[in-house]
């Protein structure tokens, strides 16, 4: 039997990227200092930013698909990946957590990430997945003498581990159902078939497990424990990178191929939804974690994009798109504020910041605001946009709902403001600053601005 | 010849054993095993599916799956040590640093 070498072109990002994660493995056995592979992770993310245009096209037997949808993932995956570098570089150093394979490993979950974006067939959606969410359970237990991030480790790996096995009994009945993994041949197939109850209990199960992944209520509730154990600068990655991933095969799977079962998905996303917007808004007005606040509302906003998903048009999709990207910058900035204020872990830490440091202050304000969703910031445009395309979809009732849960929103946001302006300092915060920290805070906080005043860079 | 019906019962059933030892008990090793159990009932149901459908994809994916469930299998196990390293317990009701 002669099987043909297959087409490389399209998926040549992965390949160097998970090539350069290897390669970062071994060099990291010969170097001393680990900071140099940190930047070799930085170079590589650029270069493949730069290659992503010309890698277009099908591949590997049509199981891997490289589309202007899969693209815009990517740049979101290869955003995070460059920003979350940068906010490790002095701070895992700091948390004596200085191991080379932290940045193999980051590498890793972005390949992972990109493969579940690329993914045409099942098998490939679930390999990107697992390749994901492995590294991310070795990332999130890296401190290895802290009990916390052990506990953070172990919690995600077993309600991980639950949720794949629950997405491979999904995907294999729906193999058994339709006689292929490819999901475009999947979406062909169920065109001509009625929906049968194993249909929709499959549909459920991946449905599922797309939740977990995305930390939509009532599958959130490793989050908060996870994102606070974790490292920092691995909780700002976790809380962008899978979640866009877990948004980019959503879209790939319900959208291609259970498009014929549109109103019995968006029926099991609209109570995802609205539970998401309310667990994650009600239960961050009474953190006083700084981490464990950030981790409901990032349980929130998974809400909000998913209305972009609920709209099942384009337009939704493009909105659900645009509203991730925005949150890569203003997320991953909030969190390397959290990382530049030494043990600044506690709500309280902010008080009076205002007075000892006007400009850090100011960019917590910054994001704080977009996040609220206040304009002039990138956040009301991504929510604005989101809401937008409900409505033109015929979901007024569910914008409703999600401004509701927006306002209060701005009280647990408005509140750090407030302690940050209003508040007398109780201690003196120290800030722990580096050139690369630094550059993350000024990249995410000028994207934030630029993109609130000229929404139309991002808007597909 | 064994129907079809049988062996997705099978997998069914086992796969439910999976998932109640999963919810029910609250040792990490044995939750562990669980999820082992209901990926391998995943595995069953797939290659009945092949067998049946005349279609080798089935397969493939079986053994794309019992890889990734090996490295899973290495990384809990990894993650479980150093766990105990730090606080000699295996139970999930002792391991309580945060209340989420």
């Amino acid at each position: 039997m002669n099987i043909p070498f297959p087409d490389l072109t399209p998926a040549i990002p992965e390949i160097i990227i998970s090539m350069v994660a290897t390669f970062l493995l071994i060099a990291e056995l010969v170097a001393k200092n680990k900071s140099p592979l940190g930047y070799i992770g930085i170079a590589t993310a650029a270069i493949v930013m730069y290659l992503l245009p010309v890698s277009r096209g099908e591949t590997f037997g049509g199981m891997f698909i490289s589309d202007s949808y899969s693209t815009y993932f990517k740049l979101i995956f290869l955003i995070n990946l460059i920003l979350t570098i940068l906010i490790s570089l002095k701070y895992i150093h700091k948390e004596k957590a200085d191991y080379g394979e932290y940045y193999s490993l980051l590498l890793f979950a972005t390949a992972g990430m990109m493969l579940m974006a690329s993914a045409k067939d099942l098998i490939i959606l679930y390999l990107g997945l697992e390749l994901m969410a492995l590294s991310t359970y070795i990332l999130a237990g890296i401190k290895r003498h802290d009990i916390k991030s052990n506990e953070a480790a172990i919690k995600y790996f077993l309600l991980g581990g639950f949720s794949s096995a629950l997405l491979l009994y999904g995907m294999s009945l729906l193999y058994g159902i339709t006689t292929t993994t490819d999901i475009y041949k999947i979406a062909q197939y169920l065109q001509q078939k009625e929906t049968t109850p194993v249909l929709l209990l499959s549909m459920s199960l991946i449905a599922v497990a797309f939740a977990f992944k995305i930390a939509a209520a009532p599958f959130h509730m490793w989050a908060p424990d996870v994102y606070e154990g974790a490292p920092t600068s691995v909780t700002a990655f976790m809380s962008v990178g899978p979640k866009a991933a877990g948004f980019a095969v959503i879209g790939r799977v319900f959208y291609v191929a259970f498009y014929n079962l549109q109103t019995d998905w968006t029926a099991v996303f609209i109570a995802i939804a609205i539970l998401t917007m309310a667990v994650g808004n009600i239960l961050a007005i009474v953190q006083t974690n700084i981490k464990r606040m950030l981790a409901y509302s990032s349980i929130a906003h998974a809400g909000y994009a998913l209305l972009g998903v609920i709209a099942g048009t384009n337009e939704g999709l493009n909105a659900m798109m645009t509203y991730l990207l925005i949150y890569a910058f203003m997320n991953i900035g909030a969190f390397a504020i959290v990382i530049l204020l030494h043990k600044g872990e506690e709500i309280k830490d902010y008080d009076g910041l205002a007075k000892s440091h006007p400009l850090v202050a100011a960019i917590m304000l910054v994001f704080m605001f977009s996040l609220t969703g206040i304009p002039p910031t990138a956040g009301f445009i991504g929510k604005f946009n989101v809401f937008m395309a409900a409505i033109n979809a015929g979901y007024t009732w569910l914008v409703v709902i999600a401004v509701i849960f927006s306002a209060i929103s701005a009280y647990y946001y408005l509140r750090i403001v407030m302690n940050m302006y209003m508040k007398n300092m109780t201690e003196e915060v120290k800030i722990i600053s580096s050139l690369a920290l630094s550059g993350a805070i000024f990249i995410t906080v000028i994207a934030v601005l630029v993109i609130g005043i000229i929404p139309s860079l991002v808007i597909i | 010849m064994v129907p079809l019906e049988c062996y997705i019962g099978l997998s069914a059933i086992i796969f439910m054993i999976g998932v109640a030892g999963f919810l029910i008990r609250r040792n990490i090793i044995i939750m562990l095993m669980s999820i082992e159990l209901m990926l391998n009932a995943v595995n069953i149901s797939l290659v009945a599916f092949s067998h049946y459908l005349q279609d080798l994809r089935g397969q493939v994916f079986v053994f794309f799956i019992i890889t990734v469930a090996a490295a899973e299998a290495a990384i809990g196990l990894a993650i479980l040590v150093s766990l105990f390293k730090n606080k000699a317990a295996v139970h999930t009701d002792e391991i309580t640093e945060m209340k989420g």
